[in-house]
């Protein structure tokens, strides 16, 4: 157990470098992003070069992106270009969008599950159908069509949420907005507990479980559900990383400052600290949540072991 | 909502209350409409730090014009420089002015404003070394190409043409004769900064301290910055309102949505996909109103192909090839005014703007036009491409729009396309570096209201902004004569003359005039724009 941590770990690395630099090099080759920062008017050409030396983007490529990494492990992701820290923008930004992340993981986990063990349980019956059906037509519209119906339904003709989240952006204006950046991801988790819960169903664990005698609530939590959410368990730990990085849409319809506005925002300005710094993060939760996940496996299936 | 609904009930209630008991003296009014009310308004987040010289964008514009005030400013319904701080400026030739401003302006901090305040901030923006954005706006100054030359080091630190002569007197001396420099001086750039500006520099970009009718109150980057009325304030334009809540909004199509959920008082950019709603939604809350911005479309005379005799027909042609009209209506639903000169019809008819003045080359003529681009020989390439930045400000719509007005006046499928570039920055950067072939959006916001800045610094011979680099000897010489004309009616009228070269060679195509637009709840009132499309805060009153 301790060895597979170790490996896994020290398999993090290329991949951190590999990945950081890739953006590092995707942000360099969109131009000069100087030319930017003056507006429909041209720099004037000795503040450009001094603003360009302050920046370090006078130094070729592969000597920004060496200077870049030393400098994120002593924890200076450097300075964006309206003055402000990298660090300082994260700690604003993050903190917003985990929030948002854990209301929609929660509203993945309860809804998701509960409907999926629900219909996966009475396969076939009406429920099973209607389930199915409204599944189908939330994953088939587009979070921006759901966002922006539900923002214009309850806050502008119902009034009953706001339609835009204040710059404190608590949980509990976070509801609705988790739930539609949830929204597709949940579909999927119900229709993933409802396939592994149904093939389960029939296997030779359960069947012994009910001919102990056991009640059927612990047949169902203890020995149906822990084996069947496996393959949950692995779409959701990914979706931890992918819920971060790809709320862009539902922070930008509910102006929710987090993450993905600051990454829009960086890419909009071209400023390659703020994007490199942001994605860096975002790079090691998508890693940290998959190894999470891959030991969470040994937990529901004690059949699975790391050598 | 329904707890906030209780809470406004019970705020108005003690209101009330107040009201009732207070005793009768000069109170105006009674509820929020004593001024005390605060006003919530949609905001960008500014793109340069907070500093009066380094702000170049509207959304970190509207902020310093809160809680600063110059020499001068602009009158928000007419737009004529009027005296501010100071108490006159003289000049007898034209190139050394003597500045007196008046005794008793203090910023908000209770720091006195004095001449010292002036020079020191117009040096510190000069500065090479501060990395101001705005520093060429000091560049009339004698000694600036010292202390801000455009290769190497700086070999001086301050300005040679400034010099303080006691608390309320200064002197600047330029390096050419510029008459209308102290209409100039309303722009934020020239701003007077507090001591606490250079003795803490960070602390003070947290939390700026200015000597405008506002005080930051909080300021949280990127989400909210809280103004509040600074009671202290010694000028005549002190707020109606007891303060502004500038909220960022990540997008403005949700300031739109919250407007109408009743959520924000005011969205000063409404968005383009709710221009056609925005009358039927808000009826007289809705204001479209002329700003100081022109649209043009720039061509490259660094390439020979767009430089050789008989392409001023060519562009002639295409300026009459495209329907104004028909996309000012069709695409912008009005917010825009189809340009016959290139300036502004803010400017007014005294201030240099002239309907018509480029004449029948601004026309929509297609049987002429045809004529036109055969005669110069025909367009260079077979094919005229449109950039344009395809991140903000959607420019797809119009770009294609007038590329089919061209295409179908010379009836010609292929003779002009649109040519999309990623990013503002990359767009910008190929612009500047005279990269860019064809034709490319082009638009200039003013920085004061004067004719000399919708010209000078866009079509003069290697003027910063002239990215084709058009160079007529003409023009530079009328522009030179005008800016040594001591009486303004003169230079203004010369400055028309050189705009008649500009309708001769055509350098840039004028296409509309932009208004700025804007929507407002029914809790607030008097509500305007002003020249630069910026609403005038101070005059906002709470209902």
């Amino acid at each position: 157990m301790g060895r597979y941590v170790i490996r896994r770990l020290l398999q993090m690395i290329p991949v951190f470098f590999g990945a950081t630099l890739l953006i590092f090099l995707m942000v360099n080759v969109m131009g000069d992003p100087v030319a930017g920062l003056c507006g429909d008017r041209k720099c004037d050409p000795a503040t450009a070069m001094q603003l360009k030396k302050e920046f370090g983007l006078d130094k070729p490529v592969w000597q920004q992106y060496l200077t870049y990494m030393g400098n994120v492990f002593t924890g200076d992701f450097g300075t964006a270009f309206n003055g402000q820290k990298v660090t300082e923008l994260m700690s604003a930004a993050f903190p917003v969008t985990i929030r948002l992340t854990i209301v929609a993981i929660v509203f993945e986990i309860v809804i998701g599950i509960s409907l999926g063990v629900l219909t996966g349980l009475r396969r076939g019956r009406p429920i099973d159908t209607v389930v199915l059906l409204v599944t189908l037509v939330v994953i088939s519209v587009p979070t921006f069509v759901t966002g922006l119906v539900l923002q214009l339904v309850l806050g502008v003709q119902w009034g009953v949420i706001k339609p835009s989240v204040s710059s404190e952006a608590p949980f509990n204006e976070l509801l609705v907005p988790g739930l539609v950046l949830a929204s597709v991801s949940l579909a999927y988790v119900t229709r993933l507990t409802r396939t592994s819960i149904a093939e389960n169903r029939r296997a030779d664990y359960v069947r012994t479980a009910i001919a102990k005698g056991l009640p059927r609530r612990r047949v169902i939590t203890r020995h149906l559900l822990r084996n069947s959410l496996i393959p949950v368990v692995t779409f959701i730990g990914t979706d931890v990383g992918a819920l971060m990085g790809g709320a862009i849409v539902t922070e930008r319809i509910f102006n929710i400052h987090g993450v993905g506005f600051q990454l829009y925002q960086g890419i909009l300005r071209q400023s390659t600290q703020t994007v490199v710094g942001f994605v860096t993060v975002l790079v090691l939760v998508f890693l940290v949540a998959n190894l999470i996940v891959d030991l969470l496996y040994a937990v529901l299936d004690p059949r699975i072991r790391y050598a | 909502m329904r707890g906030a609904t209780h809470a406004k009930w019970a705020a108005g209630a003690v209101a009330v209350a107040l009201a009732a008991t207070a005793c009768g003296g000069g109170g105006s009014g009674g509820g929020g409409g004593d001024g005390s009310g605060i006003v919530s308004s949609s905001w960008g987040d500014p793109q340069n730090p907070l500093e009066p010289a380094n702000t170049n964008e509207v959304q970190g514009g509207k902020i310093l014009d809160m809680v600063f005030r110059g020499l001068k400013r602009y009158d928000p319904k007419t737009g004529e420089a009027k005296d501010m701080i100071a108490d006159s400026i003289d000049t007898k030739d034209a190139q050394n002015f003597t500045v007196k401003i008046k005794d008793d302006w203090k910023f908000s901090n209770g720091e006195k404003v004095t001449a010292k305040s002036f020079v020191d901030a117009w040096n510190y923006g000069a500065n090479l070394k501060n990395n101001q954005k705005n520093a060429y706006f000091f560049g009339y100054i004698e000694g600036y190409d010292k202390v801000h030359p455009e290769t190497g080091a700086a070999s001086a630190q301050t300005l040679s043409g400034l010099k303080v002569v006691d608390d309320t007197t200064f002197t600047v001396k330029l390096s050419q004769k510029f008459s209308t420099w102290p209409d100039t001086l309303g722009y934020p750039a020239f701003a007077p900064l507090p001591k606490a500006f250079y003795d803490d520099h960070d602390a003070w970009l947290k939390k700026p301290v200015g000597n405008g009718p506002y005080a930051v109150d909080s300021y949280t980057k990127g989400s909210k910055m809280a103004l509040r009325k600074w009671d202290g304030y010694p000028g005549d334009d002190k707020a109606q309102n007891g303060g502004v809540d500038m909220n960022v909004y990540t997008d403005n199509n949700t300031a739109y949505t919250d407007l109408m959920a009743g959520n924000l008082d005011l969205v000063d950019d409404v968005p383009a996909s709710q221009l056609s709603n925005a009358k039927n939604d808000l009826g007289d809350r809705y204001i479209n109103t002329p700003a100081g911005i022109i649209q043009t479309l720039a061509f490259p005379f660094y390439d020979s192909k767009w430089n050789k005799p008989g392409m001023e027909k060519v562009r002639q042609g295409l300026s009459m090839a495209i329907n104004r009209e028909q996309i000012t209506e069709g695409i912008f639903q009005k917010t825009r005014t189809p340009a016959t000169d290139w300036t502004s019809p803010v400017l007014g008819d005294d201030g240099g703007y002239k309907d018509g003045l480029c004449g029948d080359p601004c026309k929509y003529d297609a049987a002429q036009a045809k004529k036109l681009v055969a005669e110069g020989g025909g367009i260079p390439g077979g094919q005229l491409k449109i950039s344009y930045n395809a991140d903000t400000g959607s420019h797809k719509e119009w770009v294609d729009a007038v590329c089919n007005s061209i295409n179908k006046a010379l009836g010609n499928d292929k003779a002009c396309v649109g040519n999309p570039i990623g990013t503002f920055a990359d767009f910008r950067s190929k612009a500047s570096k005279q990269q860019l072939d064809g034709a490319w959006r082009s638009g200039w916001q003013m920085d004061y209201p004067l004719i000399q800045n919708f010209l000078q610094p866009t079509y003069y011979t290697d003027a910063p902004s002239n990215d084709g680099k058009y160079d007529s000897k003409d023009f530079d010489k009328l522009v030179d004569q005008a800016n040594a004309q001591t009486d303004k009616a003169k230079a203004v009228s010369t400055f028309q003359d050189a705009e008649k070269v500009l309708a001769k060679d055509m350098p840039a195509i004028p296409l509309w005039y932009q208004n700025g637009s804007a929507g407002y709840s029914d809790k607030v009132s008097n509500v305007a724009l002003n020249q630069f499309s910026v609403p005038v805060y101070n005059e906002i009153k709470v209902n």
